[in-house]
């Protein structure tokens, strides 16, 4: 993984394969105080105590529930999505956490020390929005995206993507046409843009925020 | 590129509802692409941007991009699986921006499976 937002398309991946109907994405940079930090939540099936322990461990592989009947088979999962974050997460002196409630769906949380050498760039996050909306249309995604410039700057910038709104402001025509897709693309990175400009948080040594 | 706004969406809006009744039908084609752990790290995010991309230059709405997960051949993705309606399904492997807008125009667009780039075709025979 290069950067930050393949990270998140990877676990918003999980997310839908959980049966997610709803996916929050935030993202907060917080350059003064070296916070960098991510969340990915979703209202799918969720995990039980004993597969939530296991699900970041590499090796763990899933063998579906035992309980239910054998006659409908259940597909083996495995993936090492997971432990790639948490291991970028604790490389960069930062946090991993997962929360989840079975019914209710999950919570994973990242963070990382912003001016950490080995931290990943953010990359293109209007493509894995442009990703997600384009495989799953269906779904409705979230994102947050936070700068606190601190002390330095003195400002702060919030932006907000709600994929309903957008569903709402189109009507019959299909969230996932090319030309939309490209749009919501540009225009996310685009305010990710001006958010750095606004906060002076592209600091010249931290180029590739 | 500015600002996502509502008289742009009003404008795409207008545009889908003039040729509505015209796309109704069937589709085209169905690509998927393969978005597992694997494949999102070889860049199968920049494989389906570049496809979408590709169609909307070209304003063509009949073909249908879908994802799906990991198809259990790490070590050839990205992948990406085209199906034109009635021909059987391509997995083509190892895919970049450049060889998925090649497959965009001569498979998708003109109807022959780019061999080169081709892992499988149907279910056995392999190229």
């Amino acid at each position: 993984m290069e950067d930050l937002s393949l990270h998140i398309l990877d676990i918003a991946e999980n997310s839908i394969n959980a049966g997610a109907t709803k996916i929050v994405i935030r993202i907060a940079e917080d350059p003064g105080s070296d916070n960098y930090s991510l969340s990915v939540e979703d209202n799918g099936h969720g995990m039980d105590g004993g597969v939530l322990l296991k699900a970041e461990d590499p090796f763990f592989t899933y063998d579906g529930d035992k309980n239910k009947s054998k006659s409908k088979k259940q597909k083996k999962r495995f993936g090492l999505g997971i432990p790639l974050l948490k291991q970028a997460a604790t490389e960069c002196g930062g946090e991993f956490r997962l929360d989840s409630e079975p019914g209710k769906g999950t919570t994973l949380f990242a963070s990382f020390r912003f001016g950490h050498i080995d931290r990943k760039p953010l990359g293109n996050i209007g493509a894995t929005m442009l990703s997600m909306m384009c495989g799953h249309p269906e779904i409705r995604y979230v994102l947050f995206y936070d700068i606190n410039g601190g002390p330095a700057s003195g400002s702060s910038f919030h932006y907000g993507f709600d994929s309903d709104a957008l569903k709402e402001a189109l009507g019959e025509t299909p969230v996932n046409l090319p030309e939309i897709l490209l749009m919501v693309r540009d225009a996310i990175n685009t305010a990710v843009m001006e958010g750095r400009d606004q906060t002076k948080t592209a600091i010249k040594s931290h180029n590739r925020v | 590129m500015q600002r996502l706004t509502i008289d742009d969406l009003k404008k795409i809006k207008e545009r889908y509802e003039a040729t509505f009744t015209l796309r109704h039908g069937n589709h085209r084609a169905r690509v998927i692409i393969h978005m597992g752990t694997c494949g999102i790290s070889a860049g199968a995010r920049t494989v389906m941007s570049a496809l979408v991309e590709a169609l909307a230059e070209n304003d063509v709405k009949d073909v249908i991009v879908t994802a799906s997960g990991c198809a259990g051949f790490c070590s050839k993705e990205p992948m990406a699986t085209v199906e034109i309606t009635g021909q059987a399904p391509v997995k083509y492997c190892q895919l970049d921006a450049v060889k998925i807008k090649r497959i965009f125009t001569e498979h998708i667009m003109g109807g022959d499976a780019v061999q080169e780039y081709a892992l499988v075709m149907g279910s056995e025979n392999s190229y």
